[in-house]
C-alpha cells in the first residue's frame, strides 16, 4: 500500500538524519505539526494500539487514558489496557523500533496507522523532552509484570533500554505505557475528550476511562458485550492496485510465472483473466515476475486496469452496523437526552477503483442539542474518528451537499452544513480509504463514495423527516386529546351544574373535534426477563365504526412473539399484518406482543402502517407503502377527513388578540 | 367583601344572573346536541373599532370572533368562562363582591382552568361585559386599584363606607397627595357640588403632578389637576368624563412624548380599544392634547432617549390605528419615527423648575383659550 511504503521510506531515511530533524521535516504526515496536535496524536497512537491489542486477543477492551500536566508545556500521557500483554523480549521491539510488526502488507480493513505508530510517539516524546518512555506489560502466564524505560536508538532503529525491572501489576494481563512529551492541552471540538467520545461511539464494545489534567474522570461505559467481527484479509483487486505496490509485490512474490502470480496474488483473476491481462500487456505469462523492468510493469499495470473483472468481494469489510451505531450513539450522547435517534443506515458494500468500501450514517436529533448551531458532523474512517481538516473532507462535503430543508433542518440556500439540534455520524470503511493526504485527516472526494454517502444521508434524512412529521401530527392531535379528555368533560359538568340539568353525553362532540383514528404504541420493559411488551392502541375518534388492517415493520433482526390478537401474517423480514375487527366509534382496539432478549434501549418503536382505511383519517401510522407487496392498499370510499377547523370567514377570537396596552 | 345584607335580589342582579345563565345554557345545549360549543364575541381589536357619531367616541364594529372548543385555547377559555359564571352567580346569591385580583386568586382552585396572569382574568371579565352588555360591577367584580388623585377647587360629596355623606373640597380638605378617586365614581357614590376652575389638566406622571402642585399651578391657572398614574383606570376616565359633562370643564392631557403616552390620550379622548364597548361612558371626546409631541422635542430641544424596538413597533401599530388617522397624529407619529427619539415631560426641567408652569403650559394652553 502506497501510504505505508512512504512511511517505510521515511523510516529508512531517518537513519541518515537526526531524529528532531526527521520530525521537523515530516511533521505534517506524522501528525506532530503543532504542540496541540502532537498531544492528541500521542493519545491516538496509544488508544489505537490498545484497541488493536484487545482485538487480537478477542477481549472486550477496557482502556484507561490519562493526561497529566508535568510542567508548563510538558505532559505525561498514560494509556493502559487489558490486552493480552506483550512477552518480555518483544516489548522493546514493539515500542522502540519504528514500523516493527505493524500491518504493512495486510489487505484488510485496519485502523490504519497514522505515521509511525506507537514507536513514533515514543520517539516524539524523547525528542521533545529528552526523557524515556516507561512501559509495563504483563502476560497471564507470568506472575509479575515486566517494566522497561526505553528510547529509540535512531541510528540503528533499535530500542535502547534505560532501565528494566520486574514489578507487581494489579491486572492479570495488560499493558501500560507512559510517554512524556511537550504539547499543549486544549478544549473544544478537537480536544482529547471529544476524540475519546467519538472513539467510544464507534467502539461500543470498549470501556474507556479518561482522566484530564485537572484530575476529572470521565467513563464511557461499553454499550455491548459483543465483539466486532474480525476483518478478513483479502488479496488486492487488480483495479485498485498502484504501480509502486505492484512492483513491490512482483519483487517479493514466490511465483515463478507472471500468470500464476496474477492468479494467486489478486482476487477475481482466473487463469483465463490472467492470460487476457498478459495478452493486453504483450507479456509472456511464463515470464518470471521478478525479471520485469519498469516499462513492462507499467504495461502490466495498464492492462490490469483495462480488463473487465468482477467487483472485489466485500465480506472483508467490517461496518459497525445499524444496531451498534444506534447503541453507541445512545450510550455516549444519552446525557443530551436526544428526542430521536434516526435509525442508522448501513449501505451495501460498493467498489471504487477496485477497493471495496461501505458507508454508514446515523442522525441524532433534538433534546439538549443546540437548536441554532450548525449540525455537528462526526466523521469516521475505519472506526477511527477524523478530527482535523473537516472542511476539506468528503464526509463533510457529502453532508453539505444534501438539501436538508426537505428533511426538516434549516439550511441557507439548501447547501452547506445545515442548522438545527442534530448530530450526523458518517462512517466509511474500506480496505483502502482514499485520504486527501498522507496525514490521513480527511477523505478525498471520489465519485462512487460521494454517491453512496449521498444516498445514505438522504435515506437517513427521510427517516428523520418521518419522525418530525409524525411528531407535528401528534402534537396537533395531542392538543385535541387534551380538549376532549380533560377540558370538554369539565365544560359539560360545569354548564350542566349552572343550568341544573344532567351532564350531556359527549361522544358526538368528541368525534367532531377529533375526527381521526389515533394509533399509538406503548412499551413496557421488564429488566429481569429482558422483555419488551409492546401495545399498539387504535382509538377510533370518528363518528362511525372503522375496519382497518394494521401493518408493522419490526426493526431489522428482531423477532416478536406472544401476539394478541393473532396476526393474519408474519413474515421473516419483520413484516407483520393484522386484519382488525371493526372498531366502534369512540372505542379502542389493542394489539400486544413481546420481544425477548433485548436491552431496554434497543427497541423504541416500530414503523406502523395502515391499509383498508382512508390514511388521511389516521394519526400515528403511515399509509402502507407500495413495496410492501401486499394488496391491502385499497379501501372502500368513505367519509373524507374532517375539513380543517374554521368555517368560511370565521375568526378565532382567542388568536385575534393583540397587545393593546390601553387599559 | 361587603357586608351581608338581606338576600333580596335587585333587578340588576336578576338581569346579570339571567344573562350568565343564558351563556351557560347555550354551551350546554350545544354539547347536548352533539355540537362543538362556541361563543361569538365582537372582536376587540383595532381593526374592529368604528367611530360612533352619536357619542363622538370609538366603539366596536360588527366583526365577530368565535371562541370554539375545537381549539385548545378556546376550549380552555370556555371552561374558565363556566367557572367564572358559577363564581359570579354564587356571589350574587350571597350578596358578596370581589376584586378582579381576588377572582384571579380564586382561580387557583380551578385546576387546569386557572388563570396564569391577571390580564387573562381581567380580559375574560371584559368579555362577559361585551357579551351581556352589562358592566363588571353588575357581576360584583371591581378593580382592586384605587383611582388616581385630584387637586383643585372642586367640591364633591362622597358616600363613605359608613353610608354617610362627606363633603370634600379637593383643594382645601386634602393633603399634598390630593383627593383619591374611588373605584366607583357613579352618581350614587360621588356627587359634584361645585367647581371653581376653567379646565382640568390630566397629568401622566407623579413627578410632573407634584411639580405642578408645588408651583401652585392649580391656583395660578385656575385648573383642576388630575394624576392619571400612567394608563388611567376606568374610574379616573369616568371622573374626567363627568367633570367635563356635568361641570362643563374642558379636559387637557399632559403626557410624556412617547408612543405609550399617545395611547393614554387616545383612551381618555377617543376610547380605549379594550373597553370600546363602554366608550360612551369613559371617553371625553373634547379632550385636548398638551403633552410632549415629536415637534416639541425639536422645537424645545428637549433631552431625549432613543426609541426602543418596542417603541418603534408601538408607533407603527398606531399608524394603522383608526383613532390616530388625523393629520396631527400622523405627522407627530411619523416625525417621532424619523427622529427616532422620545422625551419625558420632566425633560422640560432642562430650562429650570418653573419653565413648565411659566412657559411651556401657557404656550400650549393659550391657543386653546384655557390660559
Amino acid at each position: 500500500m502506497p501510504s505505508t511504503s512512504i512511511a517505510e521510506e521515511l523510516a529508512k531515511k531517518q537513519r541518515e538524519i537526526s531524529v528532531s530533524e526527521f520530525f521537523e521535516r515530516n511533521k505534517q504526515i506524522l501528525g506532530y505539526d503543532s504542540p496541540t496536535k502532537a498531544l492528541l496524536t500521542v493519545v491516538k497512537e496509544g488508544v489505537d494500539n490498545s484497541l488493536d491489542a484487545a482485538a487480537d486477543a478477542d477481549t472486550l477492551p477496557d482502556i484507561f487514558v490519562e493526561v497529566r500536566k508535568v510542567d508548563k508545556d510538558e505532559f505525561l500521557v498514560i494509556v493502559e489496557d487489558n490486552g493480552p500483554g506483550i512477552v518480555r523480549k518483544e516489548v522493546p521491539n514493539v515500542f522502540g523500533r519504528l514500523l516493527y510488526g505493524s500491518r504493512f502488507h495486510s489487505r484488510r480493513q485496519s485502523r490504519g496507522q497514522q505515521g509511525l505508530g506507537i514507536s513514533g510517539a515514543v520517539m516524539y516524546g524523547q525528542v521533545t523532552t529528552g526523557k524515556a518512555t516507561k512501559i509495563t506489560s504483563k502476560v497471564e502466564e507470568e506472575d509479575v509484570a515486566y517494566q522497561v524505560e526505553l528510547i529509540v536508538d535512531t541510528k540503528k532503529n533499535m530500542p535502547s533500554k534505560v532501565r528494566e525491572d520486574r514489578v507487581v501489576y494489579e491486572r492479570t494481563h495488560g499493558t501500560r505505557i507512559e510517554i512524556p512529551l511537550r504539547g499543549r492541552y486544549v478544549g473544544g471540538k478537537q480536544s482529547i475528550p471529544e476524540y475519546l467520545k467519538a472513539t467510544a461511539i464507534v467502539n461500543p464494545h470498549a470501556r474507556i476511562t479518561y482522566r484530564s489534567p485537572e484530575g476529572e474522570s470521565t467513563v464511557f461505559e461499553r454499550a455491548t458485550e459483543d465483539l466486532p467481527p474480525k476483518t478478513k484479509e483479502i488479496p488486492p483487486h487488480p483495479h485498485g492496485i498502484e504501480l509502486g505496490t505492484l512492483m513491490q509485490m512482483m519483487k517479493e512474490t514466490k511465483s515463478y510465472k507472471l500468470g500464476a502470480f496474477l492468479e494467486e496474488e489478486f482476487v477475481r483473476v482466473s487463469s483465463r483473466v490472467a492470460k487476457e491481462i498478459c495478452e493486453a500487456a504483450a507479456l509472456d505469462p511464463e515470464v518470471k515476475p521478478k525479471s520485469l523492468g519498469l516499462e513492462q510493469a507499467n504495461a502490466l499495470h495498464e492492462a490490469m486496469q483495462s480488463v473487465k473483472l468482477m467487483a472485489p468481494p466485500t465480506d472483508c469489510l467490517s461496518p459497525i452496523g445499524e444496531r451498534l451505531i444506534k447503541k453507541g450513539l445512545k450510550n455516549v450522547l444519552g446525557s443530551l437526552r436526544p428526542e430521536f435517534y434516526a435509525p442508522p443506515l448501513t449501505r451495501d458494500p460498493a467498489v471504487y477503483a477496485g477497493n471495496p468500501f461501505q458507508v454508514e450514517v446515523g442522525i441524532v436529533y433534538g433534546g439538549d442539542l443546540p437548536p441554532d448551531q450548525p449540525v455537528e458532523a462526526l466523521r469516521f474512517a475505519n472506526r477511527v474518528p477524523l478530527i482535523y481538516q473537516a472542511g476539506g473532507c468528503a464526509l463533510t462535503q457529502a453532508v453539505a451537499n444534501v438539501d436538508w430543508r426537505r428533511y426538516g433542518l434549516e439550511q441557507r440556500g439548501g447547501q452547506g452544513l445545515p442548522f438545527g439540534p442534530a448530530i450526523v455520524l458518517v462512517h466509511i470503511c474500506s480496505t483502502k480509504i482514499p485520504y486527501t493526504s498522507e496525514a490521513k485527516e480527511a477523505v478525498a472526494t471520489v465519485d462512487e463514495i460521494m454517491t453512496e454517502l449521498d444516498l445514505a444521508l438522504k435515506e437517513c434524512g427521510r427517516r428523520l423527516k418521518t419522525h418530525l412529521t409524525k411528531k407535528a401530527h401528534r402534537a396537533k392531535t395531542r392538543e385535541k386529546f387534551d380538549i376532549v379528555q380533560l377540558i370538554l368533560p369539565r365544560i359539560a359538568e360545569k354548564s350542566a351544574k349552572i343550568v341544573n340539568k344532567k351532564v350531556p353525553t359527549l361522544d358526538a362532540t368528541i368525534t367532531k373535534i377529533m375526527g381521526v383514528v389515533w394509533i399509538d404504541e406503548a412499551i413496557a420493559y421488564d429488566k429481569k426477563q429482558k422483555r419488551h411488551t409492546v401495545t399498539i392502541n387504535v382509538h377510533n375518534f370518528t363518528s362511525a365504526g372503522k375496519k382497518l388492517n394494521l401493518h408493522l415493520l419490526l426493526p431489522r433482526g428482531m423477532e416478536a412473539k406472544s401476539f394478541d390478537p393473532k396476526p393474519a401474517e408474519v413474515r421473516d423480514d419483520g413484516k407483520i399484518t393484522w386484519e382488525l375487527k371493526r372498531v366502534d366509534s369512540v372505542a379502542k382496539s389493542s394489539i400486544t406482543f413481546v420481544l425477548d432478549g433485548l436491552d431496554e434501549a434497543e427497541y423504541d418503536e416500530s414503523d406502523v402502517y395502515v391499509s383498508g382505511i382512508n390514511p388521511g383519517l389516521v394519526i400515528g401510522a403511515e399509509p402502507l407503502p407500495g413495496d410492501w407487496e401486499l394488496n391491502y392498499a385499497d379501501f372502500e370510499a368513505e367519509e373524507a377527513p374532517t375539513p380543517e377547523a374554521e368555517e368560511e370567514g370565521e375568526i378565532d377570537y382567542d388568536e385575534a388578540e393583540e397587545a393593546l396596552e390601553d387599559d | 367583601m361587603t357586608k351581608k345584607k338581606a338576600a333580596t335580589p335587585t333587578p340588576e342582579a336578576n338581569k346579570a344572573v339571567d344573562a350568565l345563565y343564558g351563556i351557560a345554557e347555550q354551551v350546554y345545549e350545544e354539547l347536548d346536541g352533539g355540537q362543538i360549543p362556541k361563543m361569538k364575541i365582537p372582536l376587540r381589536t383595532k381593526a374592529n373599532i368604528r367611530f360612533d357619531t352619536k357619542h363622538s367616541v370609538w366603539k366596536y364594529g360588527s366583526l365577530m370572533g368565535v371562541r370554539s372548543a375545537k381549539k385548545l385555547k378556546g376550549a380552555l377559555m370556555l371552561l374558565r368562562t363556566m367557572h367564572v359564571l358559577e363564581f359570579i352567580r354564587d356571589m350574587i346569591r350571597e350578596n358578596k363582591s370581589s376584586t378582579l385580583r381576588e377572582m384571579y386568586y380564586i382561580s387557583e382552585g380551578w385546576d387546569i382552568a386557572k388563570f396564569h396572569a391577571q390580564e387573562e382574568s381581567n380580559f375574560l371579565a371584559e368579555d362577559l361585559e361585551v357579551i351581556t352588555q352589562l358592566l363588571r360591577e353588575d357581576f360584583k367584580l371591581r378593580p382592586e386599584e384605587s383611582g388616581a388623585s385630584v387637586i383643585g377647587n372642586v367640591t364633591l360629596e362622597e358616600i363613605t363606607r359608613n353610608g354617610e355623606r362627606k363633603r370634600i373640597n379637593c383643594r382645601d380638605d386634602v393633603g399634598d397627595a390630593g383627593y383619591t378617586i374611588p373605584y366607583n365614581v357613579e352618581k350614587e357614590k360621588v356627587k359634584f357640588i361645585e367647581a371653581d376652575a376653567k379646565f382640568v389638566l390630566a397629568i401622566e406622571t407623579g413627578g410632573m403632578f407634584d411639580r405642578l402642585v408645588e408651583n401652585g399651578f392649580d391656583e395660578d391657572a385656575k385648573c383642576v389637576l388630575v394624576h392619571l398614574k400612567g394608563q388611567p383606570s376606568r374610574s379616573t376616565r369616568r371622573l374626567l368624563k363627568r367633570l367635563n359633562e356635568e361641570m362643563k370643564l374642558q379636559v387637557a392631557t399632559f403626557t410624556d412624548g412617547d408612543p405609550w403616552s399617545f395611547r393614554i390620550h387616545a383612551s381618555v379622548a377617543y376610547g380605549a380599544i379594550k373597553t370600546a364597548h363602554i366608550s360612551e361612558y369613559l371617553a371625553t371626546p373634547t379632550a385636548e392634547f398638551v403633552g410632549i409631541t415629536a415637534s416639541d422635542i425639536l422645537n424645545y430641544e428637549l433631552p431625549t432617549d432613543a426609541l426602543t424596538p418596542r417603541d418603534v413597533g408601538a408607533l407603527n401599530a398606531e399608524m394603522t390605528d383608526p383613532r390616530f388617522k388625523d393629520e396631527f397624529w400622523k405627522n407627530e407619529i411619523q416625525t417621532m419615527l424619523q427622529i427616532n427619539k422620545k422625551a419625558e415631560q420632566q425633560a422640560l426641567a432642562k430650562y429650570g423648575l418653573d419653565y413648565v408652569t411659566d412657559t411651556y403650559l401657557p404656550e400650549k394652553l393659550g391657543p386653546l383659550g384655557l390660559m
